[in-house]
């Protein structure tokens, strides 16, 4: 941990910072992490699937802690429940809505029943209590450099199938129908969308945990689609904020030696009222909606 | 059988567990109806921050948590906000609530050094077998409390639940009953992190009554297989923990998901046949 | 008993008074709804409530269930102030249907109005029973008021609710829009059992609807709310170019078709959103 405090001299303050090789890799991990996060929060938010990340990172907790059982990298356990999960989610055909009595019962169920599962493997494996933590709030401490080249191989195929699929899924999300008529195989861009959001969710548990997701995967696209309605620019405000949140979160817990899910999950809220705030306050003072809010992003 | 008995802690945790489960089984019937599953996983959150900051603020753990669950849930019930998982801003406000929680979390470990690291796992996922006396007297007496409560608003809940417009036409006092509803979940909430810990809430509360909800379409009786789903849950949830070294709180979710699995399975089957 | 003589004003006829409006004036969020309105609704008749969306036709019934409040005038129900919770007064909100996954049963639903409202666990009653299934058999539900409420069609759901509005023993029937979203055929079936109800119990029927059509052949009379005034008589007299010129202020054309359906044109709706949805 560290031994001097933040110079407030930027450079020096960085070479402090990376110093160690936990913190190379936790930044290192944690920039490919906040790329993807920001992107794919971004179509998270569009397609308000908020909800479907809120679960798939909390199915992937027993696949980390399989992962630690088996010894094999965690992150390999995530991805794997993850996948599933996310296949599952696809199977069930419609998107699990939590407004539905019904299916939010058993989303529920599921839940409880996962987590206690995770708890259970965490327990054969006669882990301390900060290893439990690590996997519910995140950690800047015990990324392994096998995991870091994971994270990259999952950042980079995720990235390519993003690319590839970004501009139908954006039509396909806005208006079904249309893109369903005009040749979108929507039902598979659906499908192969959950599969990349199970790879960022996987990838992103390393940094805040399974249950601190919403800061790095929902919250920098809600902020930024609070802030415009072009689809190039969002995302790229997106990323940009999941970047800021990672970077100054992990700096702030390396020179406090706090945890890291409390600063990223605290800025991301922070932004997120701010932007809120200052939207309303343009509200009353233009006397009109100065920002624009895409109507299809909040369910009626 | 009586060697377990026999045990302190085991008799605590039948007792403690059997009161908090038929609470959460009553309660939660209503939660299901009303559709209010994530305000309930929001006050979970909630609990888990409210406890380790009254331990933190070197108050009692219970404190902490009431406090904080009934104080969220009027909040709630205030701004008129109905919890909903999709909604964005609040899953990152709840965020942001745990986000506290490991804060408080690390901050009392390190204030009390060695050995408290395993508090926070206590409030995460329960800790049933370790109860202290004042908790299960407290636990228990609330538990039942509650279930009193529960059953005298029954009606004019259920009224109110089904059919809001009517209800309030009917003389119901709709704004009462629904903030009077909110503190109900909020120390049903605070009592089954004891017993199962604040994020598998969902297993006590939700998956019971869902349950009860699959097997029958009859109100009483629905809320009757509800407090009984749970309590069968937790106290079986208990033998297998006795005999079997795995966390309690594993064998209660496990078996309140697989029992939900069955109901789904008969409930398809049921309908095939008719 | 005395008041209740005092009160009832007998119509020359012999019928007891069932609604009366004198003077009343409702005021929402800041905004008139209407004003000076003043009618009389007589026992056992069927009262058609028309008017263009958010013209107050259902804040009119809220006004009668004491739900909203009076802003000036009185309004009386059986020639007792208006009150939540009258037992004489049976209500049908305009509303969706209920979600496909509300696992409760349609005569749960109905046992509902008659004691819903009250404290405590209800007791096993032989007689409350029987007053359900007697509504539940009135309204023609028998066959399916043992399933859940929510895997019930729409003019299911409506008859059950029906008998909810009636099990209180209500003898006057407040009914928002209760043919809206129903197919042609359940609105005649529905429709028909209201004027059963009308005709053979003696119960006042006051209907809010979009469209005067599926009931004007039972129609005794007919209240038409619009531009923040009401109109009421005989639908003959209401329902004519003059008339409704009038209440909108703007020039309103009734048409008849051929098939003796009333044809409204040249409403100018404004676009309004409805506050109470």
């Amino acid at each position: 941990m560290p031994q001097q405090g933040p110079s407030w001299d930027l450079v020096a303050d960085i070479q402090l910072l990376l110093q160690f090789h936990f913190m190379q890799n936790a930044f290192i991990a944690g920039t490919l992490v906040a790329l993807l996060a920001g992107a794919a929060g971004y179509f998270v938010v569009l397609r308000g699937q908020s909800f479907a990340a809120h679960m798939l990172s909390q199915v992937g907790f027993p696949g980390a802690a399989a992962g630690v059982l088996l010894h094999v990298s965690p992150v390999l356990g995530l991805i794997v429940f993850c996948l599933a999960a996310a296949l599952g989610i696809g199977w069930a055909g419609r998107d699990l809505d939590a407004g539905h009595r019904a299916e939010s019962a058993a989303v529920g169920s599921i839940l409880a029943f996962s987590l206690g599962l995770g708890l259970l493997f965490f327990r054969l494996y006669a882990g301390s209590a900060a290893g439990i933590y690590s996997f519910l709030f995140g950690t800047i401490l015990g990324i392994s450099d096998r995991d870091v080249q994971l994270t990259l191989v999952v950042a980079v195929l995720s990235f390519a199938a993003l690319a590839l699929i970004g501009r139908p899924l954006v039509f396909a999300t806005v208006d079904p129908d249309v893109a369903e008529a005009r040749g979108v195989n929507v039902q598979m861009l659906s499908i192969g969308f959950l599969v990349v959001l199970a790879f960022a969710v996987a990838i992103t548990v390393q940094i805040v945990g399974t249950l601190l997701i919403f800061a790095l995967l929902v919250a920098p696209g809600a902020s930024a689609l609070q802030l415009t309605a072009r689809p190039g620019r969002a995302l790229a405000l997106s990323v940009a904020l999941s970047l800021a949140f990672t970077w100054l979160g992990l700096a702030l817990a390396y020179f406090t030696d706090l945890p890291v899910g409390f600063f990223i999950t605290s800025l991301a809220f922070a932004t997120y009222v701010l932007i809120r705030a200052a939207k309303g306050a343009a509200l009353v003072r233009g006397g009109r909606l100065r920002f624009r809010e895409p109507s299809f992003a909040t369910p009626s | 059988m009586q060697q377990m008995l026999a045990l302190d802690f085991m008799r605590n945790a039948f007792l403690t567990g059997g009161c908090i489960a038929l609470a959460a089984g009553l309660v939660g019937y209503f939660v299901v109806l009303r559709n209010q599953v994530f305000t309930a996983d929001a006050l979970g959150h909630v609990a888990f921050t409210g406890s380790l900051g009254g331990l933190l603020a070197g108050l009692n753990l219970l404190i902490g948590v009431f406090g904080s669950c009934i104080a969220v849930a009027l909040a709630i019930g205030t701004l008129g906000g109905r919890g909903r998982g999709r909604d964005i801003a609040i899953g990152t406000v709840f965020a942001w609530v745990l986000g506290v929680g490991v804060l408080f979390l690390s901050l009392y470990i390190t204030a009390r050094s060695a050995a408290t690291g395993s508090v926070g796992v206590g409030v995460l996922f329960g800790s049933i077998l370790g109860l202290q006396p004042f908790q299960v007297v407290v636990a228990s007496i609330t538990g039942i409390a509650t279930c009193i409560v529960t059953l005298v608003v029954a009606r004019p809940l259920l009224f109110l639940s089904v059919d809001p417009d009517v209800a309030l036409a009917r003389g119901v006092p709709t704004h009462a009953l629904t903030a009077l509803f909110l503190v109900l979940l909020a120390v049903t909430v605070a009592e089954s992190v004891q017993a199962v810990g604040a994020l598998l809430i969902f297993g006590l509360m939700v998956t019971p009554a869902a349950i009860a909800q699959n097997l029958s379409a009859r109100p009483w009786l629905g809320m009757a297989l509800s407090a009984l789903i749970a309590l069968t849950v937790v106290w079986a949830g208990l033998v297998l923990s006795f005999y079997i070294s795995f966390p309690t709180s594993f064998f209660i979710t496990s078996l309140a998901f697989l029992a939900y699995l069955a109901s789904l399975a008969g409930r398809r089957v049921v309908r095939r046949l008719a | 008993m005395r008041d209740e003589v005092r009160l009832v004003d007998k119509k020359p006829d012999g019928r007891a008074t069932a609604a009366v409006f004198d003077r009343a004036a409702v005021r929402l969020g800041g905004k008139v709804v209407w004003r000076d309105v003043s009618f009389e609704v007589a026992g056992g008749e069927f009262v058609a409530i028309l008017g263009p969306n958010g013209a107050g036709k259902s804040t009119l019934l809220k006004a009668l269930l004491g739900i909203v409040p009076l802003t000036a005038g009185s309004v009386k129900v059986f020639g007792q102030p208006v009150r939540r919770g009258n037992d004489e007064v049976g209500y049908l909100p305009q509303r969706r249907r209920f979600d496909p996954d509300l696992r409760i049963r349609a005569i749960d639903l109905v046992r509902m109005g008659l004691d819903g409202g009250q404290w405590g666990v209800p007791l096993p009653s032989k007689s409350k029973q029987e007053r359900v299934e007697e509504m539940v058999a009135l309204v023609g539900a028998t066959g399916y008021a043992q399933r859940p409420v929510g895997e019930l069609s729409g003019g299911e759901q409506q008859r059950i609710l029906i008998a909810q509005a009636l099990v209180s023993g209500a003898r006057m029937l407040m009914l928002d829009e209760p043919l809206e979203s129903l197919d042609l055929n359940n609105q005649q079936a529905i429709s028909n059992l209201i004027r059963g109800i009308c005709q053979r119990q003696g119960v006042t029927v006051l209907l809010v609807a979009h469209d005067v059509n599926p009931i004007l052949p039972f129609v005794d009379r007919v209240v038409y709310v619009a531009g923040g005034q009401v109109v009421c008589g005989k639908p003959a007299d209401v329902i004519r170019t003059e008339t409704l010129t009038r209440l909108y202020g703007a020039p309103v054309e009734v048409l008849t078709t051929s098939d003796g359906r009333l044809v409204v044109v040249g409403q100018h709706e404004p676009v309004s959103y409805h506050a109470d949805h």
